[in-house]
């Protein structure tokens, strides 16, 4: 089964140089009892955690330090919609159709490990395109801020000067996690429907895959509450 | 490698068809704090408190972590402990500047 501790124990000698570093980083000791590749996800995403975790504190620093009033973000991203100003009303669509996506992607999982491959795959590409939705009417929410409020990363006409850098450099990084996630998918599910994961009889990459996923809504999430509605 | 106990994570259908309902409608009732200004403390303890049902929902059925080992849970889940030790340092930092500020500008 181990070929290398195999090796490791029948002789003494541990192979030094790069040959040693190779061998002790793929011998096969295993703290987690999943796949390697869900452990990675997960530490990727631990990552990815603390990187957004200091956009927000650094926005939150920015916030509470500066003495020019912060642009009410209600009334910036509110949409006139029938003669009326609605508050926050795209990013209120963006976000439903975020979980949307989230929900049809937990469901692809599920239809993956039953082995139903057409339903998941069907799901995983209406997920891509919930995906695809969402950062289209955030390209639409920068085009307006940019072109029609005149809003720069190095100043604004509403308010305190951060407010630019600090919405373009939290939402595009993270639009570009979504879009990322939406060539992921699309990479994932012709797999699926080609029968590569059914030759191997393993169907985990649709579940890392949303693992992915899930975590673009759940930063999503905690953008929506702290930038937008605090 | 793998035995299968752990690794194919196998749910009834209705379940996530449950939280994305109540995920519906968290962030229906986080948005309609903002759309009837609901001001002070109330709207920020209201924010917090739907963010925090929602990213929890999120990670523990959808990404499955209520069903993971305990040993990957506190691996992912411990660290980012440590992320409110920053911000409380950047909080006391930026009330710091925020009043040397009020004192410059004056």
């Amino acid at each position: 089964m181990n070929p290398n501790t195999a090796t490791l124990t029948g002789s003494a000698v541990a192979a030094s140089g790069w040959r040693g570093l190779v061998a002790d980083w793929s011998s096969d000791r295993q703290a987690f009892h999943v796949s390697w590749g869900k452990a990675m996800m997960w530490i990727f995403l631990l990552s990815d955690i603390f990187i957004f975790s200091c956009f927000l504190t650094g926005y939150m620093t920015v916030r509470v330090s500066t003495t020019a009033a912060w642009p009410n973000p209600s009334e910036v991203f509110a949409l006139h919609v029938g003669g009326a100003d609605v508050p926050l009303l795209l990013i209120a669509i963006m976000t439903f159709v975020l979980i949307s996506s989230s929900g049809t992607m937990a469901m692809a999982v599920n239809f993956a490990y039953r082995g139903d491959r057409v339903n998941a795959a069907t799901l995983m590409l209406v997920t891509a395109t919930f995906g695809e939705l969402f950062v289209g009417m955030q390209a639409f929410e920068w085009s307006k801020l940019i072109l029609e409020e005149g809003v720069r990363p190095w100043g604004n006409p509403m308010g305190a000067a951060q407010f630019g850098a600090a919405f373009f450099m939290i939402t595009g990084f993270h639009g570009l996690h979504v879009s990322a996630g939406v060539v992921l998918l699309f990479a994932v599910a012709f797999k699926l429907i080609r029968g590569d994961y059914d030759k191997a009889g393993n169907y985990q990459v649709v579940e890392i895959v949303g693992l992915y996923w899930h975590f673009v809504d759940l930063v999503w999430v905690f953008i929506f509450a702290l930038f937008y509605l605090w | 490698m793998n035995t299968h106990t752990t690794t194919g994570q196998q749910h009834p259908i209705g379940l996530y068809l449950k939280i994305w309902g109540l995920l519906f409608v968290l962030s229906a009732m986080s948005y309609l704090v903002d759309y009837f200004h609901v001001q002070g403390y109330l709207r920020w303890g209201l924010i917090l408190v739907f963010m925090l049902l929602k990213a929890g929902l999120i990670v523990a059925v959808f990404m499955h972590m209520a069903w993971e080992r305990l040993a990957l849970v506190y691996a992912i889940l411990l660290p980012p402990l440590c992320l409110l030790v920053l911000v409380g340092l950047m909080a006391a930092e930026a009330d710091h500047t925020f009043l040397t500020r009020l004192l410059f500008f004056r």
